[in-house]
């Protein structure tokens, strides 16, 4: 078990002041039985909005709305938050053969937040894509289980994917920065999600946080200075949901944080809504997570 | 007594007067409204065949121009897509009804009823527990693959209680002579205000049969279902609305004439905001709340936040009122998901556990391919069906290159694409749809038709229109039904054996008689009649510019050059080109005071509307034409002549409020933007012989002038009557009077006796005007006046139009 202490700053200038604006956050840490718990949590808005509420959304994500009065010139949101994470044992491969998997998906007769129903079809941001269904048969040529072939898809790919937070925007479509071999988390996770879903694994884009500040001798993971997005696939009726970091090429363990999940980044975005329609905006946000105790 | 065909046409009448009935046959197998199996005409139709006997070719053609002329007059359109374009078509009516026993329509309403009620119940498992898909009655990637099942709105409750208010199921009649629903119409049903225009016209071109015959009325339907939204309502002075995608929708007509027939606003999602959870309407007089929504619009673009991010026309936090309970939506958003073809495969089975009973109807057999019987099924008869995407909505045969026979792909590519795609597919039955009289050159003949019928919930349940739309194909195949395609549309008549309540729109009065204030004005709607103002006064001006200038160069040849020089710099401000006859700028901006008015198409009197269409298609005719000159000149004046019956028709009929009052200023505003242009360039010490004249003469003032002064013109008596005079109707003076004295009129005017900006600003500017004599008006002083009047024109919109 570790206890997080997590700091998320979203500042915005804006060249004139804005109309006003309605935006959506998803930006808390989830509360996940047995994995991970908040403990505390503050959001600081300023300058105060017009209207603050707060709802989960159909996966599960808790989302605050805010609609901010017109007039703006900046515009800070600061989070601060304790959170638990649980460090799950290294789990036993309860995942059934490749070939078997159609047959439990079609048994589950579910479509709630968590069914994998939802995480097979291509989605808005995350199209059949040929290149990568292509890359993805080949890397996972022989799996024994379904966990390996997840493992095998995630491993392949960051020895093929360079990580470049220069190579891509928010908006870049996977199979561009598939065919550059360059991105960042979100590429490398919607890349990922494309992949397992074209083998018929049904795949889910997770948003969340990962620990900035590594333990004492270890190396800082790659893309801690800001949010953080993964992969959460399904391995069968016993093994269930398997998250995997395709940018760091590891089992996701007790350095990541949960926000949400949903069938791509559109599902998930930390933050979604426009402060205004025309003039420019700059923005920039940070991320602090520092481990109060524990290793 | 029933005459079979062969004698059908005796009785001494001409040949020419049989239209058609000795030769009328049934197509082999296909069952036909008009005829039974064995020829044999049914009684239900006597009386209109026997009208149409009697009609002579020239009285027919009078009876169904009638029926025209009334669409024509009303701007009956609907709009066609096509390669890369669309343009507005008049509507395609097919002139003969069809006719169906109230007998039978009974039975098939009750029908449609159990099938709306298995639609909202299976709307509600599909938005909350999903017990169909627990327990194996559906497969779950029909659902979560479908694109209008909307996550979003899963878990949120109708704030009213139902999901669906407003249903419409396509039909056709099979072999054996039963109805088939061959489609489910929940996201937004179109076609209920065509009903009702068919009917206007349909009737006045049999009007005989019309009134002698018991036809149900439907006027009642309308009542009932406006009656059910108002009591929708949370809040008794709430709002409700029709919203619609904008003039470039398909069925943009029938959407302003239903909001202007039931008397709700007409509105786009940027009229509309949400203000702590409650749908709030953008008015001239701030925000207003807004409690019911018909909408118009696909469920995906309603709200850019939760929904499709690339929709420019939503409202963000729609999806937040519905789920604060701050708006109730007609019909729920996400309803479009029962529309889904491959459901059809599934009702059947459905129907015993949400309705406790088998369909009472059948819709069209069905089988989704995701599952390897149905599949088998397929190849086993492959020359019955139709292939088309599982996810698809519609009739099948409505969407060109959606669907394909499954006969036409060899056996080993069909086999292949069941196997490797086939949960993406339906196969259906190939239709043969029932036949009924169309009217082809005087002549009647069978062709294939469908019925699309509409269901409203009301208080006392659902209601089926005693009537409808029928679609009526432009040859025998069934493909050929698409209106886009030549199809046409048709009046459902339903026949009573008993004399029908006559029914009206007005409600019976309760109480003493109270006038009720009138509605909201939406900024959008204010902003589009101040536009239409600028551009309708604008065409005025230019074509008065250019009649003059053609007047001259035919009067006067070369010797006008100075003073055209002096007045094309003028027309060319406006984007015109005044060497043409009629420029093309005339025309762009005629045609933006009509897309202006598009905008607003539910404010306008069908009157009105014709007279700015007709004064389109006039100036258009012209421009390919009209030779500069003399020629031009007279084109011109017919063209003043045709706005100067526009204006009136508006001035004349249009209700004196908030509305009228922003028409108004945008006239005046542009009028007095003009005339200080003229008086700038015109008046001035340098302009060339001839141009005072020229001046009072675009000030429509050359009578006024001569009365007033008994000479010529001088610069002072110009500036005079063109400027300073408050009497003279085309003077700067008397604009920014009217302006003002609507700008007081205004919402928000003036605070505790403290002026708006826009007051304060207007005041100003009358002010100086009033306070100028002719010497100190000098062409400097013009300009500066000419921006404050400019000015006007931000404030206006910076008050009241965003």
């Amino acid at each position: 078990m570790t206890l997080y202490a997590l700091r998320l700053a979203i500042h915005y200038e804006f060249d004139r002041p804005t109309g006003a604006g309605r935006q959506l956050f998803r930006i808390l840490p989830a509360d996940v039985p047995g994995l991970q718990r908040l403990h505390l949590v503050r959001v600081m808005l300023s300058p105060a909005p017009a209207e603050r509420v707060e709802f989960t959304d159909f996966f599960g994500t808790r989302v605050i709305e805010v609609a901010m009065p017109p007039g703006l010139t900046t515009f800070d949101l600061v989070l601060e938050a304790r959170v638990e994470r649980e460090v799950p044992d290294p789990e036993l491969d309860m995942s059934p053969p490749p070939a078997a998997l159609v047959a439990e998906i079609a048994a589950c007769r579910d479509v709630a937040h968590a069914s994998p129903h939802h995480f097979l079809a291509p989605s808005r941001r995350i199209p059949a894509m040929p290149a990568v269904a292509r890359f993805a048969a080949s890397a996972v040529r022989g799996a024994p289980t379904v966990q390996q072939a997840i493992v095998r898809l995630g491993q392949a790919l960051h020895r093929t994917m360079t990580f470049d937070a220069k190579a891509t925007l928010v908006d870049t479509p996977p199979d561009q920065a598939f065919a550059q071999r360059r991105g960042v988390c979100q590429d490398f996770a919607q890349i990922m999600v494309g992949g397992l879903r074209s083998l018929g694994i049904p795949a889910a884009y997770v948003a969340g946080y990962l620990r900035t500040l590594p333990p004492a001798g270890q190396p800082r993971l790659v893309g801690a200075d800001a949010m953080h997005a993964w992969v959460r696939a399904w391995a069968g009726e016993k093994a269930g949901w398997v998250d995997f970091d395709p940018t760091n090429a590891c089992l996701v363990r007790g350095d990541h944080i949960d926000v949400g999940f949903g069938r791509d980044y559109d599902d998930v975005a930390p933050v979604t809504g426009m402060l205004r329609l025309d003039g420019s905006q700059t923005g920039s946000h940070s991320v602090d997570i520092e481990a109060l105790d524990g290793p | 007594m029933d005459r079979t065909a062969q004698d059908r046409s005796g009785g001494g009448a001409p040949v020419s007067r049989d239209r058609g009935l000795a030769a009328y046959r049934p197509l082999p197998g296909v069952p036909d409204e008009l005829v039974s199996a064995d020829g044999t005409l049914r009684p239900l139709w006597r009386p209109l065949i026997s009208q149409l006997q009697r009609l002579d070719d020239e009285e027919l053609a009078r009876a169904l121009g009638r029926a025209d002329q009334y669409l024509r007059d009303s701007g009956v359109f609907y709009r066609q897509y096509g390669a890369g374009q669309s343009v507005e078509r008049p509507w395609p009516l097919a002139h003969f009804p069809v006719l169906i026993d109230e007998g039978d329509w009974a039975r098939l309403s009750a029908a449609l009823i159990q099938r709306a009620d298995l639609l909202e119940a299976l709307m509600a498992d599909l938005y909350g527990p999903n017990r169909m898909v627990a327990q194996g009655h559906l497969p779950p990637a029909l659902i979560t693959q479908n694109p209008e099942w909307l996550r979003p709105m899963v878990g949120v409750p109708p704030r009213s209680g139902h999901y669906l208010h407003f249903v419409a199921f396509e039909l056709g009649r099979g072999p054996d002579g039963g109805w088939w629903v061959l489609a489910d119409r929940t996201q937004a049903p179109s076609g209920a205000g065509y009903a009702l225009e068919n009917r206007v016209a349909t009737s006045r071109a049999f009007s005989d049969v019309f009134e002698g015959q018991n036809i149900h009325r439907l006027a009642g339907f309308f009542r009932d279902f406006r009656d059910t939204l108002l009591a929708m309502r949370a809040d008794r002075d709430a709002n409700v609305a029709i919203l619609t995608p904008g003039p470039l929708n398909e069925t943009y007509y029938e959407q302003a004439w239903l909001a202007r027939y039931l008397g709700f606003a007409l509105v786009q999602g940027e009229d509309l905001a949400v203000e702590n959870g409650q749908l709030m309407l953008r008015t001239v007089s701030g925000l207003r709340p807004l409690d019911v929504l018909w909408r118009r619009l696909d469920a995906g673009f309603a709200d850019p936040l939760e929904l499709d991010p690339a929709s420019r026309i939503g409202t963000p936090g729609m999806v937040s009122a519905l789920r604060q309970g701050g708006v109730t939506m007609v019909n729920s958003l996400g309803s479009g998901v029962l529309e889904t073809r491959a459901l059809m495969a599934f009702l059947p089975t459905l129907a015993p556990h949400l309705v406790g009973a088998p369909l009472a109807m059948p819709n069209i057999a069905t089988w989704w391919c995701g599952s390897a019987a149905e599949r088998a099924a397929v190849l086993a008869d492959p020359a019955r069906m139709v292939l088309s995407p599982a996810l698809g909505t519609g009739l099948p045969y409505d969407r060109q290159g959606e669907t394909e026979l499954a006969a036409d792909l060899p056996r080993d590519d069909l086999a292949r694409r069941l196997e490797t795609g086939g949960a993406a597919l339906v196969a259906q039955e190939a239709v043969t749809l029932s036949t009924t009289p169309a009217l082809l050159d005087g002549r009647i003949a069978p062709r294939p038709m469908s019925l699309r019928v509409f269901l409203a919930r009301t208080a006392t349940g659902w209601q089926v229109m005693q009537g409808g739309f029928a679609r009526i194909g432009a040859a025998a195949d069934p493909m050929a039904l698409a209106m886009q395609r030549g199809g046409a549309a048709a009046d459902l008549w339903i026949v009573s054996g008993q004399d029908v309540p006559a029914i009206s729109m007005v409600a019976r009065p309760s109480g003493p008689y109270r006038r009720l204030a009138p509605g909201a004005l939406p900024s959008r709607a204010a902003d589009n009649l101040f536009w239409l103002g600028r551009y309708v006064e604008r065409v005025e001006g230019v074509v008065r510019l250019l009649r003059a200038r053609n007047v001259r160069l035919a009067e006067s040849g070369r010797a006008a050059a100075p003073l055209l020089a002096a007045l094309d710099p003028i027309a060319e401000s406006y984007g015109v080109d005044p060497q043409e006859g009629i420029p093309q700028g005339l025309i762009d901006t005629l045609a933006a005071a009509i897309s202006s008015a598009g905008q607003i198409r539910d404010r306008f009197s069908p009157d009105g509307w014709s007279a700015l269409a007709d004064l389109d298609k006039t100036a258009r005719r012209m421009a390919h034409r009209v030779a500069p000159g003399d020629d031009a000149a007279r084109a011109l004046s017919a063209l003043l002549r045709k706005l100067a019956g526009f204006s009136g028709l508006v001035n004349e009929n249009m209700y004196r409020f908030l509305g009228w009052r922003f028409l108004t200023i945008g006239r005046q505003h542009e009028r007095a933007m003009a005339m200080t242009g003229l008086l700038a360039a015109l008046a001035d010490e340098a302009a060339p012989h001839g141009a005072l004249d020229l001046c009072v003469e675009l000030g429509d003032s050359v009578l006024t002038h001569r009365r007033r002064f008994t000479m010529g013109t001088r610069r002072e008596t110009v500036i005079d009557l063109l400027a300073l005079d408050p009497m003279n109707p085309r003077s700067i003076r008397h604009q920014l009077d009217g302006m003002m004295a609507q700008v007081q009129m205004l919402p928000g005017a003036a605070d505790h006796g403290q002026l708006s900006d826009l007051g304060r600003a207007m005041l100003r500017c009358q002010a100086e005007v009033a306070t100028e004599t002719p010497e100190t008006l000098t062409t400097e002083a013009l300009e500066t006046l000419r921006s404050r009047i400019a000015q006007l024109s931000d404030l206006v919109t910076g008050a009241y139009l965003r």
